[in-house]
């Protein structure tokens, strides 16, 4: 069913019902896939780390575990920091941006593991024009959320569709899809690709040592399993003069 | 000759101590002369597997104290120190977080074995009642360990806790105050639930295993059958059905350490959130005393305690039941009337009231993990009634009901 429903939505992009609890498109994630990661942290510090840190993730522990250098780091990747080994700190003062925003922007480091990498990926694909809000944008996971647009050159800009439903009896109008106004740099498609290097690339970020600890898991189990076998063995052996 | 030579000196220095320190004689009585008896089935792996946890949560717990900061500005960040600088810290962390619920999945286990066997009988009560003390200390053992670090839920799931003792009429608001030591949960709290469970509760906890354990090698471990294998003993005095624990079961229980860390591991290394269970979403975010989450539960193994405690329309009346649902435990060895101690050989009646009784602890786990609402609520009172009647009504129902003739030896 989940598959399925799954399938409708990547057939239809941009289709999202806006519910109390919107339904999230499925990412695909891929710790493997470096270029991704790669591609996923050029986003991360061009766009996010100007206004989120990412304060628990060390620059260069990111370079290692993506196949970088320092020396690419330093030059590609690392805008507000001194040193390679710093964490990735933001400059804006929380007060200021609380100021700004109406709430400081919350650290990015562990944001996959406390909303989950769909929420993520459906979150920056549904900002759409609302002129209510402070910033012109609302968006359909995250209703009357303070933060812009800000992958909207790369997006373009999204406007709602509306379609009425009847609920409990009275009519309400509610949001059907979104449709895309003014085209961004990329195509639906590619904005996509490009979100989902992102998500893929703060679902490391949120664990560094997932591969790692999957890999190993594997051996330890198997050696868990030589010696349970071994150790029933030994039982047997000792309880054949138990009667 | 060399053989010879260190034959002697090793016998030299074992009787050198054991002149000064009942080394053989504690051997002895506790392992090698301890006699079990033969029959111990699935269910008895939980105890040694309990020990195991135990030992798990301490060794972890002291290298996570040493990078651990019990600050409430720098405690969340430790933690992910920990979780990417230390090395190994992450395996450490999980071990110790994921032992958390481990600890009470095999202490549920090993008491319902208790349950069904009527380990709790005549002359075992004291080993019951000094188990239902571990119960209690691990339970604030992993209260006090769950603030630490300092996520959302940790913050909230404290708050709400702590003013559950608001309720109590008169000196309320001013004991939830005094655990708190400050009018909401902050870094004065921090401190002192450090306190709390790196040292004041694990040293009760050690005491109580130790009793726990001298105890019951006094009287001697019940079994399936609960029948008193010191009933029939051969010339030497040592039970007919009984076998010397070691080595017979601690090789038997090295089995169960092995299947046992298959499970323990599989989580570690593949769902170390335990499907969100044993870490829980809103803990990924630090503690924030200004944004209630829009929904606050415990950890699983308290929440069949929290159901009960929601499912009473008056908060202090949901605090005694709360609390209530757990003291009577302590009673358990003077409200079952049954002849036999065993479940094999009791009546339809006493299988029915344990299986709807365990239905119940299950149903009001998993109302407790979701919001309330009216349909959850009556579920709710449902099982607390059921909760309570099983033991309530045990010495009526245990009495009445018919049983099976019990065997003179043990079966297989």
């Amino acid at each position: 069913m989940k598959r399925l429903l799954t399938l409708f939505l990547l057939v239809i992009p941009g289709l999202v019902w806006a519910s109390e609890h919107a339904h999230l498109d499925q990412v695909n994630i891929d710790l493997t896939d470096k270029p991704s990661l790669q591609r996923g942290a050029r986003l991360f510090v061009n766009y996010c780390l100007s206004c989120h840190s990412a304060r628990y993730m060390r620059y260069n522990r990111m370079g290692r575990d993506l196949g970088l250098t320092d020396k690419q780091v330093i030059d590609n990747l690392m805008f507000a920091a001194e040193k390679v080994g710093e964490q990735m700190k933001v400059a804006m003062p929380a007060d200021d941006a609380a100021k700004w925003f109406g709430a400081a922007p919350p650290d990015l480091t562990l944001e996959a593991r406390l909303r989950g990498p769909d929420w993520i990926y459906t979150y920056l694909r549904t900002f759409y024009l609302d002129p209510s809000r402070p910033f012109g944008v609302n968006n359909l996971v995250f209703p009357s959320v303070g933060m812009p647009h800000v992958l909207w050159q790369l997006q373009g800009w999204q406007k709602p569709v509306y379609k009425t439903i009847e609920h409990a009896g009275h009519k309400e109008k509610v949001i059907e899809k979104l449709e895309l106004v003014s085209p961004g740099q990329l195509s639906p498609a590619k904005y996509d690709a490009a979100v989902r290097d992102l998500v893929n690339f703060m679902t490391y970020m949120a664990e560094p040592i997932k591969l790692k600890r999957t890999a190993l898991g594997v051996r330890v189990l198997i050696f868990l399993a030589v010696f349970t076998v071994l150790s029933y063995l030994m039982k047997k052996e000792y309880w054949k003069d138990v009667h | 000759m060399a053989a010879e030579r260190s034959d002697k000196w090793q016998g030299g220095l074992l009787g050198w101590i054991d002149a000064r320190f009942p080394l053989s004689s504690m051997w002895n009585d506790h392992l090698a002369k301890y006699y079990a008896p033969k029959n111990f089935n699935f269910w008895y792996f939980f105890g040694s597997l309990a020990l195991l946890v135990l030992v798990i949560q301490i060794l972890t717990g002291i290298f996570l104290a040493m990078n651990y900061k019990p600050d409430a500005a720098k405690a969340f960040a430790s933690v992910e120190y920990i979780m990417r600088d230390v090395d190994w810290g992450w395996l450490i962390r999980y071990m110790h977080s994921t032992g958390a619920s481990a600890f009470f999945i095999v202490v549920y286990l090993h008491m319902f074995r208790g349950l069904m066997y009527g380990s709790f009988r005549k002359p075992r009560e004291l080993i019951w009642i000094f188990g239902m003390f571990i119960y209690l200390a691990l339970m604030a053992e992993a209260f006090f360990g769950y603030l630490l670090p300092w996520g959302q839920m940790s913050y909230w799931g404290a708050q709400v806790i702590t003013s559950l003792f608001g309720a109590i009429p008169v000196v309320g608001d001013d004991l939830s105050l005094w655990i708190r030591g400050d009018y909401v949960i902050s870094d004065a709290t921090l401190n002192r639930f450090f306190a709390f469970h790196i040292i004041a509760v694990p040293l009760v906890l050690l005491v109580l295993v130790v009793v726990h354990l001298l105890a019951l090698h006094e009287v001697g471990s019940n079994n399936p059958d609960g029948i008193e294998i010191k009933k029939n003993k051969d010339e030497n005095g040592i039970p007919k059905d009984g076998i010397p624990f070691h080595p017979y079961y601690t090789v038997k229980d090295i089995v169960g350490v092995g299947v046992f860390l298959m499970f323990f591991s599989a989580v570690i290394f593949f769902v170390p959130d335990g499907g969100g269970y044993f870490l829980e979403k809103p803990n990924f975010e630090p503690a924030n005393p200004l944004k209630t989450p829009e929904h606050i539960a415990p950890v699983w193994y308290f929440t069949p305690f929290y159901a009960m405690l929601r499912a009473v329309p008056s908060k202090f009346g949901g605090v005694l039941i709360m609390f209530g649902a757990i003291v009577i435990l302590f009673f358990l060895p003077w409200l079952d009337r049954s002849p036999v101690k065993s479940i094999r050989y009791k009546g339809p009646l006493s299988k029915i009231a344990l299986t709807l009784f365990v239905l119940s602890f299950g149903m009001l786990a998993y109302l407790g993990m979701n919001p309330p609402s009216p349909v959850r609520t009556l579920l709710a009172q449902i099982g607390t009634v059921i909760y309570f009647l099983f033991f309530l009504a045990m010495p009526i129902y245990s009495k009445m009901d018919s049983t099976k003739p019990v065997p003179e030896r043990v079966t297989k």
